[in-house]
């Protein structure tokens, strides 16, 4: 028996009040959808855990027409003090069911309790309380004196950290004086759902926040909704791409927070044992299922027989297994799916000529497993040098000077996360300066905070969450423009309550979400300057 | 006995010289009365493409000098303006038929613009830049930078006024610009290029292109070396499809506008063209 081998110690599901089923949450209350209902599975043993239902276009009408009667009559006319003081509620209520909803996230995502209890679920109280404080002095957000609030708020979210990723999400729409419909991913909305009976027990006005569960059409028929003045989504530069050409000329405020191929730059310099710890931490913390994840590691060329030496005896000591077992460090791969394109993405890499290497560890007979793997003799035009496969698989590189590291860390579409272990500050900090990214750890990798903006350059998207910036993408100067929108286009203040055309919005709706799942239209300039072209005679112009 | 005058060849300006157009092509500008005034440079889309490239080639210079310099650089260029404040007068006049009290006003202002905007260089990351009080052991702060190469369809109704308050917040932060010029009143956005080529901006850190936004628009808004794309002059044209051409690289976008307060100078015209980078670093146990 290795010093690795301990007796199980699974947390309790004993705390769960799980329902067997769960309707849409609009207007205050839990009601059934419209579309075909699905199963939400377990991803460490493939089990189902509930029935969830599905939101159509009419839902979505609903939903929509719920939040912006509850901001015509409710939100709007609350002082920021009576906002704010919802969101504390809110906040202590997370605080007060914080282990059910670590047990309900571990079991919905797959990740370990570790990793809900004492990281997802304390940051979403966190975000919570931190934005409940802005709520009475937005006067002092950076957009000049008495900023307004969008409207409705058009949210969807990943599966990789479901309730954190809600908490970025509702806590600065709701501070800012928005309503919300949200959207958690159909692989985990089972603590959106514990999340909405929160919000009864907070006595939130109804409407002010509507989870609406379903797949990708739900999805794409919120953000093109016309009832929605504001769209923020988190998940995949694809579908992010997707949803900045539905909405064009729709008047919506935008913020996307997409992929990453994160860098994680080791200087022969660095804290050794440190710098092992944060490339671990930040490739398989969360399966490697993180959008900012330290994926390539650039190790400088002198240190990199000893550095992977000392790696690969740290990756050994990794436990792999039951999420609710709370000495496991890496859980199950969230979906089918998922591991599917981990698996393919590896496999490309290998047939390029990489070398994959992973601690032996026995993974579980049920469920979606991957081990943690590093691959080595990499070169920089390789597959899994560029394309994101988050997942646990750390991409290994070599630099010898500075200028090098930065020329290779910024040789990316994305500009998400990047990582510098060196004890020599002054580098450090020019280092920081060159690196093409929204956030930049040193000697530390993956943490958050709710007062610290999170988000990225280029590919990996735009606007920014948490902190002071994050509270003003859902806000607008008290003397903004009016929002340009297409002639035709259905605004959101104009519609008065999308829920009077509901007919016409859901037509819409449909229309757009046809579009948006299809693939991406024709990437030759040629196409794009002829479709361009017909349009030129003056039919379209701004509102003013 | 009249003196026999020496009309001025307007060109392009790319990457600090002053080509005419790689097609050849010319367009006429005339008076709203329709008096021959110039000839034009036809911009096409290869000089689009040059004009990106020079913009990416001067990014690093321009966004990596200090934040006074790009102030007492900018400061020059007012200076310069300023110098030909006449010049500029008359091919207002000349142009939109205006009268010459409102082209004089048009040119103070636009001086004027850009004078506000050169003192924002060194102090707009203090304004929307801040410590961040994590909790934990760190070190952690925020800063805008500048988001590279910004394309500007600038504003269609004004000569001087509308180009100037479009291209100077894009240039206090560090971006370099690419900017399709009023197509009815090209001749003073090559006027002020001079004035740019005379006032230490390094080359390629503006680049105006005359022609038809129509035509050019399209080839920068989905050119992948863009990082932003300013729509605030482009209301007249099919910008939806602009924008969506933008999403294949997900270039920052800023919607047209229209009206006397077109780009009216505004921090938000400064941020809008940022990146906000957060650092964090450990503090040591003591």
């Amino acid at each position: 028996m290795s010093f690795l081998e301990y007796a199980p110690a699974p947390e309790s599901t004993s705390v769960l009040k799980l329902k067997d089923a769960y309707g849409l949450f609009i207007d205050g209350e839990f009601v059934d959808g419209s579309g075909a209902p699905f199963d939400t599975i377990a991803p460490a043993t493939g089990k189902k855990i509930a029935t969830v239902s599905t939101a159509d276009a009419a839902d979505i009408d609903r939903a929509v027409a719920a939040a912006r009667r509850a901001y015509d009559t409710t939100w709007s006319r609350l002082s920021g003090r009576d906002r704010g003081k919802y969101l504390f509620r809110i906040a202590r209520l997370v605080q007060e069911r914080a282990r059910e909803l670590a047990v309900a996230e571990s079991l919905d995502n797959g990740k370990p309790i570790k990793e809900t209890r004492d990281f997802d679920i304390p940051t979403v109280a966190a975000w919570f309380f931190y934005y409940a404080g802005w709520a009475d002095k937005l006067d002092h957000a950076g957009l000049g004196p008495a900023p307004r609030a969008l409207g409705v708020a058009a949210q969807v979210i990943p599966w990789n950290f479901p309730l954190m990723m809600l908490a970025w999400k509702i806590a600065p729409a709701l501070a800012a004086g928005n309503t919300v419909v949200l959207k958690p991913a159909e692989t985990t909305p089972l603590t959106s759902l514990v999340f909405a009976e929160i919000l009864q027990q907070a006595d939130l006005p109804a409407g002010v926040v509507n989870i609406v569960t379903g797949a990708g059409e739900t999805g794409a028929a919120l953000v093109a909704h016309p009832g929605v003045d504001k769209v923020a989504f988190t998940g995949s530069t694809a579908v992010g791409k997707r949803i900045a050409q539905t909405i064009a000329g729709q008047g919506k405020k935008l913020t996307l927070e997409l992929g990453g191929k994160g860098a994680n730059i080791v200087f022969d310099d660095a804290p050794i044992e440190q710098a092992v710890e944060g490339v671990v931490n930040g490739i398989f913390f969360n399966q490697g299922q993180v959008c900012c994840a330290g994926s390539r590691l650039l190790v400088q060329e002198s240190i990199h027989d000893e550095f992977l030496d000392r790696l690969k005896q740290r990756m050994r000591t990794l436990r792999v297994g039951d999420p609710l077992d709370k000495n496991t460090d890496i859980g199950a791969i969230n979906s089918a799916e998922q591991l599917q394109r981990i698996t393919a993405l590896t496999q490309a890499g290998i047939a390029e000529g990489a070398e994959a290497w992973s601690p032996e560890c026995e993974l579980p007979s049920e469920g979606f497993w991957f081990r943690p793997t590093i691959l080595t003799n990499v070169a920089t035009s390789n597959t899994v040098a560029r394309d994101e496969i988050f997942g646990p698989v750390l991409s290994v590189l070599t630099f010898r000077t500075p200028a090098e590291a930065v020329a290779k860390a910024n040789n990316s579409p994305y500009g998400l996360s990047a990582g510098i272990w060196s004890e020599k500050g002054s580098r450090t900090l020019a280092l920081a300066d060159k690196l093409k990214a929204g956030v930049i750890w040193s000697n530390t990798f993956n943490t958050f905070d709710p007062t610290s903006p999170f988000g990225g350059y280029k590919e990996s998207g735009y606007g920014r969450e948490g902190g002071r910036q994050g509270i003003g993408a859902y806000l607008q100067a008290a003397d903004a423009p009016a929002p340009a929108r297409a002639p035709g286009e259905l605004g959101a203040s104009g519609s008065a309550g999308a829920g009077s055309a509901a007919g016409a919005a859901s037509s819409v709706a449909q229309r757009v979400a046809k579009a948006v799942t299809k693939p991406a239209a024709s990437k030759s300039p040629a196409a794009k300057a002829a479709a361009a072209k017909p349009a030129k005679t003056s039919t379209r112009k701004a509102a003013k | 006995m009249t003196r026999l005058a020496v009309p001025k060849t307007y060109k392009l300006y790319l990457g600090g010289k002053f080509p005419r157009s790689e097609s050849g092509r010319t367009f006429e500008v005339r008076t709203p009365a329709g008096e021959f005034l110039a000839n034009a440079a036809l911009a096409s889309r290869k000089d689009a493409r040059d004009a990106v490239v020079a913009a990416r080639g001067a990014v690093s210079g321009w966004a990596g000098a200090t934040a006074y310099n790009r102030g007492q650089v900018l400061y020059r260029v007012a200076e310069v303006l300023e110098g030909r404040h006449a010049q500029f007068v008359d091919e207002i006049v000349q142009q939109e038929g205006v009268s010459r009290a409102a082209a004089t006003a048009q040119v103070d202002e636009a001086i004027d613009r850009w004078v506000w905007y050169a003192g924002w260089t060194d102090k707009f990351a203090q304004v929307a830049g801040n410590a961040n009080p994590v909790a934990g052991p760190y070190f952690n702060i925020s800063v805008p930078e500048p988001t590279g190469v910004v394309a500007i369809v600038a504003p269609q109704d004004s000569s001087l006024l509308g180009l100037v308050s479009a291209i100077a917040p894009a240039l206090v932060t560090g971006n370099t610009v690419v900017v399709v010029a009023s197509e009815r009143f090209p001749l003073s956005s090559i006027s002020l290029a001079e004035v740019l080529a005379t006032s230490d901006l390094p080359g390629g850190v503006v680049n105006v292109l005359t022609g038809s936004p129509a035509e050019i628009a399209p080839w920068l808004a989905s050119h992948q070396d863009v990082d932003a794309l300013d729509l605030v002059g482009a209301g007249d044209l099919d910008w939806v499809a602009l924008e969506q051409a933008a999403a294949e690289s997900v270039t920052r976008v800023s919607w047209p506008e229209q009206g006397p307060d077109a780009a009216a100078p505004s921090l938000e015209r400064i941020r809008q063209f940022t990146e906000t980078k957060t650092v964090w670093h450990t503090k040591s146990l003591l």
